[in-house]
Formats: C-alpha cells, sequence, structure tokens
C-alpha cells in the first residue's frame, strides 16, 4: 500500500506544487483545460484550485455527458417514453437531467415507464423478462461507456431480441477537442486529456491536437497528485516551447487503447456527420450512430422522434459555462434557482458537471468534511 | 461516469465465458469481460468496471489505489450501490418488481 499512501501523501502534493511555483514563468498567463468531468469534480473536491500559482487558470471542458447533451435530446427521448408500451431505461445521471416538460424522474411519477439502470445489460434484461414490453435504453456517454452499448447491442442480436432498442447518444471527445480550438473566443494553452476515455481510445486521437494546433495534451488519472502532475507537465511543455502528447496515467492508459473495445465499437456505430452539443453547438462528426445493418436496434429508426432544438432553460446559462466562457457562479441562475435539489441546467446535475462541483466544493466548502 | 469501480474476478461463468462473478466491497455481481481479450483475465485477477463491463485488467495496487480514490471522492458509496444494481445476470424473478 505504500504507493497508495504516497499518492494521499500531503507532503507530495505540496512538493509538487512547490515545483510548480518554481517553474511557472511569472510573466506568462498559463490557460490548461481539464477536458474530463472527472477531474472537475476531483479538483474541487480537493480544492486543487488553491494550491495553483495564480497564473494558471483551469477552465472546466465539455467532458461530463449529461452536460453536453441538448435539451431537444432529452426531450426526444422522453417522447419515446411516452409511447404505449414502451419502457425507456436511463443512468441515474440521465434520470434528473430536464427536458422541456421535466426531468425523466418526474415523467416517471406522472405514470410514464421509466426505470434506472446502472447498466446497458440491466436494460437488455429488462427487454427479455418483459417480451410484451419494447424497452428502450437511452445511452449517454463518451467512449468510456460507447463500447459497452456495442456488446449490449450485439449480444440483443444473438439472443434474438425484437423488443430492444438504443437512442443512442454517444459522443466522442476529440471532436469537441477541436471545436474548442477553432473557437475565436476560446484561447486555450494546453489539455490535461481524459482518463478513462483515453484507456479505450488511448493516446493517438490526441496527436494533432500538438502537431496542428502546437499545445501539449497530457492524459492524466484522477487522484489530486495525478492531475497536479499532468498540470505540471504542460507548464514544462509550454515553457520549453513544445507540443506533444504525454501520458501521466500509464498505470491505466495504454498508448494503443484498448483494441478489442475499438472493434466493438467499428462494428455496431458510425460517425454522425454532425451533432449538436450544449453550448458547442454543432458539431460534425462528433457523435456515433448506429450503422444501418443493426438498424432494428435503432431507436431513431423504429420511432418517429420530434427532434427539435431546444434553447437552454431561460436565464441559465450552460453553455457560456461549458464552453468556459463563464465561471460557474456568473452565471445568474447559479445557487439561487438551479441548485443541486433543483437542477435548472445539465451542469448542476452530475457531480462531474462544473456547476455541480463548484456548489458543493466551492462555495459551501466550510460544510463539506475534508477530504480523508 | 467516469470512474471506474476496481473488483476481483471469483470465477469466469463456465456456460458464459464472458461473465465473471466478481467481488466489489463484500458484494458478488456478474460483470461482462467481453471488452478484453479473450483468456486475458481469470479468477483472482483485478479489474476496473463501468456500467457493467470490465474496462482494463489491473494489477492489486491500482485496485486499492482505484478504492482509495473512490472513497477520497466520495464516492464508494455510490460505487457499491452500482455494483448492487448489476442484475442481468443473476437468477433473480423479483428482479422486474426491484426496477420499478
Amino acid at each position: 500500500m505504500k504507493y497508495v499512501d504516497e499518492f494521499r501523501e500531503p507532503g507530495i502534493i505540496s512538493g509538487v506544487a512547490r515545483e510548480l511555483a518554481r517553474t511557472v514563468d511569472p510573466a506568462r498567463h498559463y490557460r490548461v483545460m481539464e477536458v474530463c468531468g472527472g477531474h472537475t469534480h476531483s479538483i474541487y473536491r480537493h480544492g486543487l484550485r488553491d494550491v495553483l500559482p495564480p497564473n494558471i487558470e483551469l477552465v472546466h471542458g465539455p467532458g461530463c455527458p449529461v452536460c453536453v447533451l441538448p435539451t431537444g435530446r432529452v426531450d426526444d427521448g422522453l417522447a419515446i417514453a411516452a409511447r404505449d408500451g414502451v419502457a425507456l431505461a436511463c443512468f441515474g445521471d440521465m434520470m434528473r437531467v430536464p427536458g422541456t416538460k421535466g426531468t425523466p424522474l418526474e415523467l416517471k411519477a406522472r405514470g410514464a415507464d421509466i426505470r434506472m439502470v446502472y447498466s446497458p445489460l440491466d436494460a437488455l434484461r429488462i427487454a427479455e423478462q418483459n417480451p410484451h414490453k419494447h424497452v428502450c435504453f437511452f445511452s449517454i456517454g463518451f467512449e468510456t461507456t460507447a463500447p459497452s452499448t456495442a456488446l449490449t447491442i450485439l449480444r440483443a442480436r444473438e439472443l434474438g431480441l425484437t423488443n430492444f432498442s438504443v437512442f443512442c447518444n454517444h459522443v466522442t471527445i476529440v471532436p469537441a477537442m477541436r471545436a474548442i480550438l477553432d473557437s475565436p473566443d476560446m484561447r486555450i494553452d494546453g489539455f490535461v486529456g481524459p482518463g478513462h476515455v483515453s484507456a479505450i481510445t488511448g493516446c493517438r486521437p490526441y496527436e494533432f491536437i500538438a502537431a496542428d494546433y502546437g499545445k501539449p495534451v497530457v492524459v492524466a488519472g484522477f487522484e489530486p497528485l495525478d492531475i497536479l502532475e499532468a498540470i505540471l507537465m504542460v507548464v514544462r511543455q509550454l515553457n520549453a516551447n513544445e507540443a506533444r502528447v504525454e501520458n501521466q496515467y500509464k498505470r491505466i492508459v495504454p498508448w494503443e487503447g484498448n483494441p478489442p473495445a475499438l472493434r466493438a465499437m467499428a462494428q455496431v456505430f458510425e460517425l454522425r456527420p454532425y451533432f449538436e452539443w450544449r453550448g458547442l453547438g454543432f458539431i460534425s462528426q462528433s457523435a456515433l450512430a448506429i450503422k444501418e445493418s443493426f438498424a432494428v436496434y435503432d431507436a431513431e429508426k423504429l420511432f418517429d422522434i420530434p427532434g427539435v432544438r431546444v434553447t437552454d432553460p431561460r436565464g441559465a446559462q450552460c453553455g457560456e459555462v461549458l464552453k468556459g466562457v463563464l465561471k460557474p457562479p456568473q452565471c445568474k441562475l447559479f445557487g439561487t434557482e438551479c441548485n443541486p435539489e433543483h437542477p435548472v441546467g445539465a451542469l448542476m446535475v452530475s457531480s462531474e458537471g462544473a456547476c455541480a462541483a463548484y456548489y458543493r466544493y466551492a462555495v459551501y466548502a466550510a460544510a463539506v468534511e475534508a477530504p480523508a | 461516469m467516469c470512474l471506474a469501480i476496481p473488483g476481483q474476478i471469483v470465477e469466469i461463468s463456465a456456460e458464459q465465458p464472458l461473465l465473471a462473478r466478481v467481488e466489489v466491497g463484500g458484494v458478488q455481481r456478474n460483470v461482462n469481460i467481453g471488452l478484453l481479450d479473450p483468456g486475458e483475465v481469470g479468477a483472482g485477477d483485478w479489474i476496473l468496471i463501468h456500467v457493467g463491463f470490465a474496462l482494463s485488467k489491473i494489477d492489486e495496487r491500482q485496485a486499492h489505489d482505484q478504492l482509495r480514490m473512490l472513497q477520497a471522492m466520495g464516492e464508494d458509496q455510490l460505487a457499491i450501490e452500482e455494483i448492487r444494481g448489476y442484475t442481468f445476470a443473476d437468477q433473480d424473478g423479483e428482479l422486474d418488481e426491484i426496477r420499478r
């Protein structure tokens, strides 16, 4: 357990923080985006911003699946749930995401057949056990989750199920990073790359960011020390005028990713020409659709879905926060109308959402016990 | 959603080689190992679990590290709740009632 203890040792954390303070160029401002919502959560939970030199600014990225899903897609899923004879299965995070007419949880309370599941395979099992029902799985998530949905669809075919489908909302992180780099109001100097997404994709997909945009990417784990080390690695590259992809999370992330998972995804999914992201708008080739050969499992082909674009709830500035243009407390609804008990916007729902993380740990830090 | 859960394989199912019985914090459930290379894991091995599937094989040290990370993030109880929630491969007739 020595290894673990080292990770939790405050002395080592302050050692890396001191090294960071020594390394930064005081004349320079560093804007570093942590792409993954798990990192955002860890940064707030452990108060990492307090140990960073003041000229390192952390910008929260789009790596929170429920946060980037536009309201129109939530409505589409709920329209499927409203059909006779259909049960909609969602992950827990999804249950409290507001659509125009309420959250999945609220619609369930009003009688819709909506069930919370922890795995897409649980949705499949509900279909097996309820042959009179059609069970649709509302799939969300990045590359960490998409291979699991792919294997579930392959399993449905193996079982010959005809009452199971997937409303596919899987997105891919790299096109979103490209969109941020191309956005005129975003200036990012370097990235802390996602940990478990990269366990699937590997590190190669980020190489264009170093090669074409000249920005460093350091894939990182979720421990406080992992994140601080990754920030230090980004700063060192920037100071040396270098741009490379580095892997701080080698203990979990192989450079080539997870080949069986990538094969499963390639078998079942294809890239959509474009997909809408909350805050970032339409991004080309940024999401996955179910291939034609699996069309019988594709809820978008089986059902008429409204497909209406919906703007963010009035007053909520989720999009600006998601792009990093505004910090959570700068939103007009933050902490008042929009709070974790009554989220108005999706960023207040998941623990990976910047607003929920900020609310829980930064604003009301005193009420939260110190991490063990 | 991105925080994976460490677990130890108790046994691989004889009838369904893609299913592994896994123990996490005293709770045993089946998880799918179809995202790993065939034969990559066996009884006693540690894996990282996400939405019912093994994402990667890890060693014991990494498993403890990951568990401590979940505790530090205040997510360990949620992780156990998630593992308990995997009922896709359990012969439990009451399942449908529980799910409603």
